[in-house]
This record gives C-alpha cells, sequence and structure tokens, in this order.
C-alpha cells in the first residue's frame, strides 16, 4: 500500500477507530450500501516510488520535443515562445503562493489579493479600460463571457464575430452557444482582414461586435470600422487583443473598445502544452456589475490600514446562484500572480522592446521567407509579429518536414477557415527570442523542404 | 490525544505585518530588470514597422523597478499569505491537503513545459500517452469509460457535462428544459444549469441531511434533463437512498450528473458509475492533489458512459491504430471547451499523484480523510451543534447557533478567531441551509496531532465565549494577522480595483472624500 502522505502511523489510526467505537476504516462507509460497494480495488496500475516514476516521467518527457536550440519555434496561433526569466520562474513557485486557496480569508491572503490588485491594474492599463477582473480560464473562455456580458447588457443575441478571431476562440464560443443561444454570425476576411461590409444587416441590431487586434492570420485590423459598426448596431465593441503586441500599439480601449480580451500566456507562462495559461478581461466601469469572476478591490481594515479584498462578490455565483451571469469559481490565479510578476520584471520598456523586438523579427522572416521560390503571401495588411504564408505543398507535410530540421515552422491554418483562401497557409510567428542565425536557418530549411 | 509539537503543522503567527507598497509606488522611471537575447536583426524603427493610425502616443506605464526590488516586493507579499505548505487548511468542500513536491517538478520539466500545444503529435507523443493513461485512471476510478481533459475547473466541467446532457437529449429528440439541484448544492450549480441555458429546478434535504425523495418524485417528468449531485453531498453526508435516486432519475428519461468536488472521500470504496451516474466531473486541484495556486489553475475532466462518449468535447487524446498516439474527435462532438487541450501541467501534477498511490493508496487516501474529519466532529460535539448527526464522510458540517444565540460568537468570528491560532479557517455560511455553519475539511495529510490541534483550537473558541458569556475576543480576532478585519462595505461602495482608480493616489487607503460615511 502507498499512500505516501497519509502521515497516520497504524496505532494512531487504530486509537483513532477506537474512540469512535470502530474496529476497521472500512466500517466508516457504513452508510455505503452494499450493492454499490467496490468489490476487488480500483483497476490501476500499481504505484511507483518517487524515483521510479522520475524515470518514467522522464522516459515519457523524452518521446516529447519541447522548443528549444534543437526545437527552434516559430509557431505562434495564440501560445508564443517568449523570455521568462529566472525571477519570474523564482518568485511564481513560491510555495505561498502555489498552495493558497481563493482568497475567502482576506486578513492571511493579502499576497495573492495585493499580487491581483496589481495584475488588474496591469491589465486595464494594456486593455485601455477601466477595470480587468483576477483572471477567467483562457483566452476562449474571456471571449464566451465577454460576449454574455455584451448580450445581457444589451438585450440583443446577434453576435458579429470577425473570422480574424482565432478559430479555436470560436468554436469554443459556438460549443457555449448551444446552451447560450447567442445566434453567431461570422463575418469573412478580405486580404486578410475584417471584410464588415459583406455583412447583410437585416435587423441593424447587434448584442456584440467581435474582432481581434492583431487577429489569428497577423493582420492589423482597422477598429475603428469595428468601431462604427458597433454603433451603428447598438453592440458592446469586444476586442481580442495580444498583451504583448500592447506593447507596440494604441490600446484597444483608445480605438472604442467596450470589452477587451485576450490569452495571457505570452506575459510570464511556459507553452506547457496549452495550459494552464490564463483569459485577460477588461472591461468600462459602467459594465463592472456584469463583469465575470473576481474582482480585489482595495479598503482599510478596522485600524485604517490599506487593504485588499474580493469585492462586488454579489455577482458571483456562491451568492447569485442561478440568477449568476457567470459560473466562474477557480480561475487562473497563480497565472495572474505569474503575469504581474513578468510585467514588472519588463517594466514600461522592457513589453516595448518585447513587442519592437518581435515584430522586427517578423519582418525579416518575412522578407526572407517571401524570398523563397514559390511561396507567396496570404495576406495584404500590416502585420505585426506573425503572418501567413501560402506553400507549395501543403502546411502540415512542410511543418513535419521542418521539424527534421530542427524547426517548429509554424501552425498550419485549416480549422475555422475551412473553405477559405487561407485554408492551407502556414502561419509564421517571431518572439523577442528570435536571432537572425535562427531565421536565416529557416528560411534554408524551408527552401530545402520545398526543393 | 495530546497536542504535541511533533508532526503538528499549523502557522507561527504570521509574518509580514508592514504593510507594503504596491508595485507602482515602487516604480522608478527609467529601472530596468529585463534583458533579451542577442538578435543581430536589423534596428527598424517602431514608426517603419507599424502604420500610424496604430502608433500610440505613449507606450503604455508599467512598474519601472530593479530585479532586487521585484523579488523583495514579492516575497514580502508572499509573507502576508497564508498557504497550505504553511500549516492546516481545513477548508470544506475545497480539499486542501498537501501538495506533493514531485508534482511541482514534473509540472517544470523542460520536456513538458515547453511543448507547444500546436505541435504535430509527432512531437508530442510523451504528452499524449500521459493524457491517454489519465483518462484511463480518471475512468477507473469513477466507473465511467470516456472522459475529456479539457474543462479548466470544476465549474468548466459541470457547464461541459450539462451541454453532454443537451446533446444526448437532442439525438433523442428531447426538448427538455429542466435541470434539478438539491438546495444544497454548490453555488456554481445552479449557474451552470441557467447558463447552459436549462432552468433550476429546486428539491429539499431531509432532517436526516439526504435528497428529499418524495420531493424529488413530485418534480420529476418528462422536462426534466437531469439532476446534479454531489455524493458525499455538501453536508459531508453519504446520500443514503443514491440507488432510489438515481433510478427515479432515469426512470424519468434524465440522467445524473456527479459533482466530484467531494470524490476524496469515497476513492477506491465506490464509484459514482456504480451508483447511477452518467457524467461525472473530478475536480483534480481537490482530489489529486494538484494545488490550488491561490484560486487556480485547477482541472475539471468530465467522464461519462458509453452512451454518452460520442458526444465528448474533441479533439481528444487518444491511441491510433497504427500504435502511435493522435488527436480523434468524437463523431457527435459538442466541440471544442477550451483554447487548447486543457490546463495540460495540471493534468501531468494528476497524472504524477495517481502514479505514486496506486489502487490502495488510494483507498487509504480516502479513507483516512473520513477517519479525520469524524474523529474531528466528535471533539466538537461539546462545543458546537451538530446539525445532521450521523457518521460522515471526508468532512463536517457544525453549526455555531447555539453560541450565536447564548454568547453572540457566530461562525465568521469562530473563523477570524481561528486565524489567531494559527490555522486557516473553514468553510462558513455554506451550504445554506444549515445556520451559521462551519464546514470543515482536515483532509487525509493532516496527521492525527494537528486534527487534535484543530479541535482543540475550536473548543477553546467555544469556551471562552461561554466563559465571558460574550464574544468580544473573537469580535475582534484576528489581530496578530497581517491585517484586522476589513471594511468590505467601503470596497463594494467605493470602488478601487485598480492603483489608478485609487483617490489621490496613495494615501493608505484614507480617501475620505470618496467615502460616503466621511
Ligand atoms: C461542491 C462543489 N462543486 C463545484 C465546485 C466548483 O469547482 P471549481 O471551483 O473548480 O470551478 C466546488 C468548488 O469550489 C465545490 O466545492
Amino acid at each position: 500500500m502507498s499512500a505516501p502522505f497519509v502521515p497516520h502511523t497504524e496505532d494512531e489510526i487504530e486509537n483513532m477507530l477506537a474512540s469512535l467505537g470502530l474496529s476497521s476504516l472500512q466500517e466508516l462507509y457504513g452508510a455505503v450500501p452494499a450493492a454499490i460497494r467496490l468489490a476487488g480495488g480500483l483497476d490501476l496500475p500499481d504505484p511507483l516510488s518517487e524515483p521510479d516514476l522520475r524515470e518514467r516521467l522522464e522516459a515519457l518527457g523524452a518521446a516529447n520535443r519541447p522548443v528549444g536550440a534543437s526545437l527552434v519555434c516559430f509557431a505562434g496561433a495564440g501560445a508564443y515562445d517568449h523570455e521568462v526569466p529566472a525571477v519570474v520562474r523564482s518568485l511564481a513557485s513560491r510555495s505561498e503562493f502555489v498552495t493558497a486557496y481563493t482568497p475567502y480569508q482576506p486578513e492571511v491572503a493579502q499576497g495573492v489579493l495585493q499580487a491581483l490588485f496589481e495584475y488588474q491594474t496591469m491589465v486595464a492599463r494594456l486593455a485601455g479600460l477601466d477595470v480587468a477582473n483576477a483572471s477567467l480560464y483562457d483566452g476562449a473562455t474571456s471571449l464566451v463571457e465577454a460576449v454574455n456580458l455584451a448580450v445581457a447588457a444589451t438585450g440583443c443575441h446577434a453576435v458579429l464575430c470577425s473570422q480574424g478571431v482565432n478559430p479555436h476562440w470560436r468554436a469554443v464560443m459556438s460549443t457555449f452557444a448551444r446552451g447560450s443561444g447567442h445566434e453567431i454570425v461570422e463575418v469573412p476576411l478580405l486580404r486578410g482582414v475584417t471584410n464588415w461590409a459583406s455583412l447583410d444587416l437585416a435587423s441593424g441590431k447587434a448584442g456584440a461586435v467581435v474582432v481581434a487586434l492583431p487577429n489569428f492570420l497577423g493582420c492589423l485590423e482597422d477598429l475603428r470600422q469595428a468601431r462604427r459598426l458597433a454603433e451603428r448596431t447598438g453592440a458592446r465593441l469586444v476586442v481580442c487583443f495580444d498583451p504583448v503586441a500592447a506593447g507596440l500599439l494604441r490600446t484597444p480601449g483608445s480605438f472604442g473598445a467596450d470589452v477587451v480580451v485576450g490569452e495571457g500566456q505570452p506575459l510570464g507562462t511556459a507553452l506547457s502544452f496549452g495550459g494552464p495559461y490564463l483569459g485577460l478581461f477588461a472591461c468600462r466601469l459602467g459594465d463592472v456589475r456584469r463583469l465575470p469572476g473576481r474582482l480585489v478591490g482595495e479598503t482599510v481594515d478596522t485600524e485604517g490600514r490599506r487593504a485588499y479584498v474580493t469585492t462586488l462578490r454579489a455577482r458571483e455565483q456562491d451568492i447569485r446562484r442561478e440568477r449568476a451571469s457567470s459560473n466562474v469559481c477557480t480561475n487562473q490565479t497563480l497565472m495572474a500572480v505569474t503575469t504581474a510578476i513578468q510585467l514588472g520584471w519588463l517594466g514600461t520598456g522592457g513589453l516595448r522592446q518585447v513587442a519592437l523586438r518581435s515584430a522586427r523579427a517578423a519582418r525579416y522572416a518575412r522578407e526572407s521567407l517571401l524570398a523563397i521560390d514559390g511561396v507567396e503571401a496570404a495576406t495584404d495588411a500590416p502585420v505585426l509579429r506573425e503572418f501567413a504564408l501560402r506553400l507549395p505543398l501543403r502546411a502540415e507535410t512542410a511543418i513535419e518536414r521542418l521539424a527534421e530540421e530542427g524547426y517548429l515552422g509554424g501552425v498550419a491554418v485549416n480549422e475555422g477557415y475551412e473553405g477559405t483562401s487561407y485554408a492551407g497557409a502556414l502561419l509564421v510567428a517571431t518572439t523577442e527570442r528570435r536571432t537572425r542565425a535562427e531565421i536565416d536557418g529557416l528560411a534554408t530549411s524551408l527552401e530545402k523542404v520545398l526543393r | 490525544m495530546t497536542a504535541s509539537p511533533g508532526g503538528r503543522a499549523l502557522s507561527a503567527p504570521l509574518a509580514g505585518r508592514e504593510s507594503e507598497p504596491t508595485l507602482f509606488e515602487l516604480s522608478v522611471p527609467g529601472r530596468q530588470a529585463s534583458s533579451f537575447r542577442t538578435t543581430s536583426l536589423p534596428e527598424w524603427p517602431a514608426e517603419d514597422l507599424v502604420p500610424g493610425e496604430w502608433l500610440p502616443e505613449a507606450p503604455v506605464e508599467l512598474p519601472e523597478v530593479s530585479e532586487r526590488d521585484l523579488v523583495a516586493h514579492f516575497t514580502r507579499l508572499s509573507h502576508r499569505q497564508y498557504s497550505v505548505d504553511l500549516g492546516a487548511y481545513p477548508l470544506g468542500s475545497c480539499t486542501m491537503k498537501y501538495n506533493p513536491k514531485l508534482c511541482d517538478e514534473a509540472a517544470g520539466m523542460a520536456a513538458f513545459a515547453g511543448v507547444h500545444p500546436a505541435a504535430p503529435p509527432a512531437l508530442a507523443q510523451g504528452w499524449l500517452e500521459l493524457l491517454v493513461e489519465l483518462e484511463e485512471m480518471l475512468c477507473a476510478v469513477t466507473g465511467m469509460s470516456a472522459a475529456t481533459l479539457q474543462p479548466a475547473a470544476g465549474a468548466a466541467g459541470e457547464l461541459t457535462g450539462l451541454l453532454l446532457m443537451r446533446a444526448w437529449h437532442d439525438a433523442h429528440h428531447e426538448a427538455r428544459r429542466r435541470v434539478i439541484i438539491p438546495d444544497a448544492a454548490h453555488g456554481t450549480n445552479p449557474a451552470s444549469v441557467t447558463i447552459s441555458g436549462y432552468e433550476v429546478t429546486t428539491v429539499g434535504t431531509t432532517e436526516r441531511g439526504d435528497v428529499d425523495l418524495s420531493e424529488l418524485r413530485s418534480v420529476l417528468d418528462t422536462d426534466v434533463a437531469g439532476m446534479m449531485l454531489t455524493n458525499p453531498n455538501t453536508l459531508g453526508l453519504f446520500e443514503e437512498n443514491i440507488i432510489a435516486v438515481t433510478d427515479a432519475v432515469h426512470e424519468a428519461g434524465a440522467l445524473m450528473y456527479y459533482d466530484g468536488a467531494n470524490l476524496n472521500a469515497i476513492l477506491g470504496v465506490v464509484r459514482p458509475g456504480d451508483m447511477g451516474f452518467d457524467i461525472v466531473h473530478l475536480n483534480l486541484h481537490k482530489t489529486f492533489a494538484t494545488p490550488h495556486g491561490g484560486g487556480g489553475p485547477g482541472a475539471g475532466p468530465v467522464a461519462v458512459r458509453t452512451e454518452l462518449s460520442p458526444f465528448l468535447p474533441g479533439p481528444r487524446p487518444s491511441l491510433l491504430d497504427d500504435g502511435s498516439y493522435g488527436w480523434t474527435s468524437p463523431p457527435r462532438s459538442i466541440g471544442r471547451v477550451h483554447s487548447w487541450h486543457g490546463n495540460a501541467l495540471v493534468l501531468l501534477r494528476a497524472w504524477t499523484y495517481l502514479r505514486l498511490h496506486g489502487p490502495e493508496g488510494l483507498r487509504r487516501v480516502a479513507e483516512v480523510a473520513v477517519l479525520n474529519a469524524n474523529w474531528l466532529k466528535e471533539q466538537l460535539r461539546a462545543s458546537y451543534d451538530v446539525p445532521y448527526d450521523r457518521p460522515v464522510m471526508h468532512e463536517c458540517v457544525v453549526s455555531a447557533s447555539s453560541l450565536e444565540r447564548d454568547t453572540g460568537l457566530r461562525a465568521l468570528d469562530v473563523a477570524k478567531r481561528l486565524l489567531e491560532l494559527g490555522f486557516h479557517a473553514p468553510t462558513i455560511y455554506f451550504p445554506h441551509i444549515v445556520h451559521e455553519a462551519l464546514m470543515i475539511e482536515p483532509t487525509e495529510t493532516e496527521s492525527p496531532q494537528t486534527v487534535a490541534a484543530l479541535a482543540d483550537a475550536l473548543a477553546e473558541i467555544a469556551a471562552e465565549a461561554r466563559t465571558a458569556g460574550r464574544a468580544d475576543a473573537a469580535r475582534a480576532a484576528p489581530r496578530t494577522t497581517p491585517v484586522g478585519r476589513l471594511d468590505e462595505a467601503r470596497a463594494a461602495r467605493n470602488l478601487v480595483a485598480t492603483y489608478d482608480q485609487r483617490a489621490g493616489g496613495g494615501d493608505g487607503g484614507g480617501d475620505g472624500a470618496h467615502d460616503s460615511r466621511g
């Protein structure tokens, strides 16, 4: 029997049982009907000791190819290979942050609460809006919650969503729309950016207009057009933003966004095979009573000392129950704390550097790859740190072959773009970590792969 | 049992009583901690890279601090924070057990943490194998046949499960509109029901603490899509009539949903599948010891019976015919419920925990969790009311009702006084059907000495109030914590949710001008 974290000795167990008038652990389960008790044991593999298990982990790990010097990362599509320094990893793994629960007792949770207050401030600034919540699960969930907010605020179920929005997020939105009943209209792209003019606005009303900056194909969208559409239809303008790009672009709020959502992974969280990441969520003060999830506010204690506490709690599921606008309870607090630490490490200049260096690498990479015979641009609009290419070869095949050369060459564009001119494109992303030598190497390898 | 120092986990009074400025107040313009790779790329200026209409007038301001300041700041914040590593955390319904360090190490391995989620399967065979194995283990534990690992927390699992329920009824051309939940259910249950497009029907609890069967039968009809239940329930009791409940619901053509928040009590003893449940979510951040991270990340996989597996979210990690691992999408999938594949590193931690235990180890986990809770309840009987007086499972719900009547001491006061005595507080005022509820879950990882010390502390709090005939001591608590009781009403009335909203910019909180009470 292996229960390495149960401290009780057999004697202690016997004594405790005796004090309860019991003679065996089984007797604790008198309330479980005999007919359904498990006869044998669970059908699970036998336990491994810690050192044996570490070997098993290493063996499994060896069957993975993480990004790094032997697999240089040009893949993005919502998950980016940014610098995460030792100091961020070290602080974010402090067990006071890692092993705490939701701050239900604020007197002994000021550490997490203040870190969240700082996080909320930073996210609100990046979004260019008044308030941000304490995180949601991921970018997709933030989008779903933003659309729920917009529909509730406007009373209109129609959602006009650009196809420039991350296709996985769109997929999650349509999954949840089966419950919420939102009617989602996807607006196609033209030359890489949303073709709002293609919309046939029969009813003229909408609950949400959703657009991404930059969009999934890396292009910069004209948010003023989206803003005008939102005004014309009475909708909330929901902008999906890239928090790193925010280091170089005007904030979505300054373009008139009502709700700003995003994937927080690029700010301090490892690629992690897709999770845990965190959903960024910011809105205007006027919508704060519809804000999903937790919100930390400042107050004072009985002695007048500054202190932090979760606030506007009456919005949340534990109080409002079936009338709550969101069911979120556990969120991604540790990732939010990590993000605050990373943004503190970056500072004003550092975030700008990350964005600028990523954009420079993208410019250089795009020019280098377009110089290869048979490689064409899949979009015309200006791009920032990611771009889509058409290859004379299936993108999946190119990615497989590039991996043999030591490059994760990008992500194939397919899901969510079926039947469009973008299907089959190769989406290439660069971060501040990509060097000239790596980009030259990718170009040489792609040339070889295409030959 | 005496509370000797050995094996006793409770914190010393917390350090960190000095308030800590925000990072914004520590900022000095021009200071920078960050540094980047040497890239040798052309240094095009921003104006060459971004058309003017997108260029900001000024960059977004972030704190500018040295690495040393950053470390001091977050280390000091961490000293103002209680955690499982510091001491017992008997928060009912949350299963705040010890989080094994090997799991941290596994989650930190570059071979896992460095894999891009869009990497082709050939580059992620280790991950895929691990996830397939985890799915099998979760199915074994719950008695189900297939699972999705995508949901990021319990509530996300609930919503996923309810959409599966809807898809199943749709496939049978049934338009059912209502989902039943007990009045003692966790708040996420009714919230998820509404968000999934159903209406909540609530059924009551009997005096013994079970679902009221006759009331349940009276609300069951062809409009009911399913029932959500946790068993052990939120009173910490095993539903004695569970088979009658699941039978009745099935007879009405509805499905049974298992909220797995309380699974820790029954690992290896009885499986939700054998109780008659059709859809099960698990909270890996409870039962399988993945740490809570101050409020997340968690993971809320959903396991189902064979008949429901065609509807599961996709893509799913799968063993393919050629012996390799890849992704497959179920034929009638409800679609994605996560940006990628779920909280993968949390799933990895749970896999590690399961592999350390094996079948008997898991059963021992459950048994000792139940033993601790029952032993604790017996110690508390002298000081607190025990509203549903039956042997409990992994947690016990007691009430400060009589204490309140006699001395004015409320559950909230007990919680705050307990913080002074070095423990985290239990869950209070939940479930709502118990007056002045204290919901206490010691978990199996707290030693008998720790549980005894917790019992002593709770008894002491009650004795104090009874001796004085008043609740003064507890009312003033906590005094040894980084801050005392907070003015929560003010936080809501005068919302300051960002540093930028702080009136006048940081005078220690005394923004009297905005405080309506003056
Ligand atoms: C009984 C019960 N159900 C559901 C949940 C929701 O789980 P999560 O917080 O992971 O969303 C919880 C957790 O707080 C719970 O205790």
